[in-house]
């Protein structure tokens, strides 16, 4: 299952997992990646907030969390390499987190209603 | 809320998918295919960017040399003509009003481009100062006439390694004569233009000023040329930044003085009295509180402007000005304002970056090295 929120944070859920990345819309938007600054395993992270930030050549944007939860994972290579996010930003999440309260899950959009969502502008 | 201005080239822009974004006023494109690929071309090939919002404003009169040294830092006194000099106009404080480039024609007339955000502000000061004493004259004031072309005139500048090519063979505009910070009067098409050599990118190039049907024509030869990117305002202020080019807004202000930009090699205290002098004169002689550095970050995180600089107890002694992840130099960097005490090259620093304090070194702030033709 897959879930997006309004500023273009996914949420792909695996059992009590959630792994948190930027939808491939946000990353056209935002162009070269050349950052991504995430949490420390361990963080708590509330739905709604900013968790870190994703940085292109020409601004910071702000992470903000689709769920809430503890980071039990950041992906690491993008450390390395930020620019994984504009080759898909899909596959390559940000940070994995065990969901607190699935519920939050309500709040967001699936695929379709996101990718109206996006075509609205 | 007031509209933005449109360039002559707007609808270009629009029509080749270019991002368009609000700049001094002006809807300008902030990038066509990608920063990176624009810079990259800049520096290694060729591109355009349509500066059309720049201002101008021609100065013409029996005191024309008198009243341009009277508000501009730099002398134009010993220039000769077609020559183009960079300097600024300061304020009674030693603050600036504005840097800007002055073309001088004789010692009767001189261009004067200034930025696109301070047209306003420009044009009131300088009408004002048109009524200060002409020093050489006390009692009197400048003979001079003031004209503001910015309406009027439209402007390109093509950047790069291939730009004297690009200009001569696609514009059919014979360029190989002008040295850097030259300029003649020429002919487009048979319209009257003007052509310097000057930029801001730290690479060789032209910027050619004309009529807006003319510098449209010339946009669109260049290309269907083929040879010469498009580029915006985003690849524009990354090739300025990593070359240490001052941009007024962040580099430069009303209270920010020369001593403190490093820029008093374009202030000169020797020549006739002018607007600011004492002022800059006494702080370069006792010391500027703040100096303008380049700092360097281990990590890959972007610095930007307004980010607080922290000595190492934690202490914000300073501001970045300009940051970022550097395209052609392939690090973290940022210009900063900071306290004089901590300026010495190789003084460790912190930037504070969202939640986390970043360690930085003070670095010299000319990043990458400028490839003028000259």
């Amino acid at each position: 299952m897959i879930r997006f929120s309004e500023s273009h944070e996914y949420v792909r859920v695996e059992g009590e997992y959630g792994f948190i990345g930027v939808s491939d819309y946000a990353q056209k938007q935002l162009g070269n990646v050349v950052y991504v600054d995430m949490p420390e395993p361990g963080d708590e992270l509330e739905q709604g907030e900013d968790f870190g930030a994703i940085e292109s050549v020409k601004a910071a944007s702000d992470l903000i969390a689709p769920v809430s939860g503890e980071v039990v994972e950041i992906n690491e290579a993008l450390a390395d390499n930020p620019r994984l996010v504009n080759q898909d930003a899909m596959a390559n999440w940000i940070v994995k987190v065990k969901l607190s309260d699935p519920g939050e899950l309500d709040n967001l959009m699936d695929e379709a209603a996101y990718e109206a969502f996006c075509n609205k502008g | 809320m007031e509209e933005n201005k449109k360039t002559c080239l707007y609808d270009r822009h629009v029509a080749q998918g270019a991002l368009m974004s609000p700049f001094g006023g002006f809807d300008m494109p902030i990038q066509y295919r990608g920063i990176i690929e624009e810079h990259n071309a800049v520096r290694n090939a060729c591109g355009v960017f349509d500066v059309s919002h720049m201002g101008e404003v021609i100065v013409t009169g029996r005191d024309a040399t008198r009243f341009v040294n009277y508000i501009f830092s730099n002398d134009v006194t010993p220039a000769s003509a077609g020559q183009c000099l960079y300097g600024m106009m300061l304020n009674a404080d030693g603050g600036v009003v504005d840097d800007l480039l002055v073309y001088k024609f004789s010692e009767t007339k001189y261009l004067l481009v200034i930025n696109a955000s301070n047209i306003a502000k420009d044009e009131a000061w300088i009408e004002e100062r048109m009524n200060d004493d002409n020093p050489d004259t006390p009692g009197h004031p400048f003979r001079v006439d003031v004209e503001m072309v910015s309406d009027v005139t439209s402007e390109l500048a093509v950047q790069g390694p291939e730009a004297e090519k690009v200009v001569g063979e696609v514009l059919g505009i014979g360029c190989s004569d002008l040295t850097f910070y030259t300029f003649k009067e020429t002919t487009f098409k048979g319209h009257d233009i003007l052509i310097s050599r000057t930029g801001y990118t730290g690479e060789d190039g032209f910027e050619i000023y004309g009529a807006d049907g003319d510098i449209v024509a010339m946009w669109d030869l260049l290309m269907e040329s083929g040879r010469c990117e498009p580029c915006g305002l985003g690849c524009r202020d990354t090739l300025r930044f990593e070359v240490g080019l001052p941009l007024y807004g962040d580099e430069l202000a009303d209270d920010i003085t020369p001593v403190e930009a490093c820029l008093t090699m374009f202030v000169k205290l020797d020549k006739a009295p002018f607007m600011g002098r004492d002022k800059v004169a006494a702080q370069k002689a006792a010391g500027a509180p703040r100096k303008l550095v380049g700092i360097e970050l281990a990590d890959r995180a972007v610095p930007r402007h307004g980010y607080e600089v922290l000595d190492t107890d934690g202490e914000v002694v300073g501001h970045v000005t300009t940051g970022y992840q550097s395209i052609s130099v392939g690090k973290s960097i940022a210009m900063a304002l900071v306290d004089s005490r901590y300026a010495a090259l190789g003084t460790p620093l912190g930037v504070r970056i969202r939640r986390k304090v970043f360690p930085c070194v003070v670095v010299g702030k000319k990043f990458y090295k400028k490839s003028y033709k000259k």
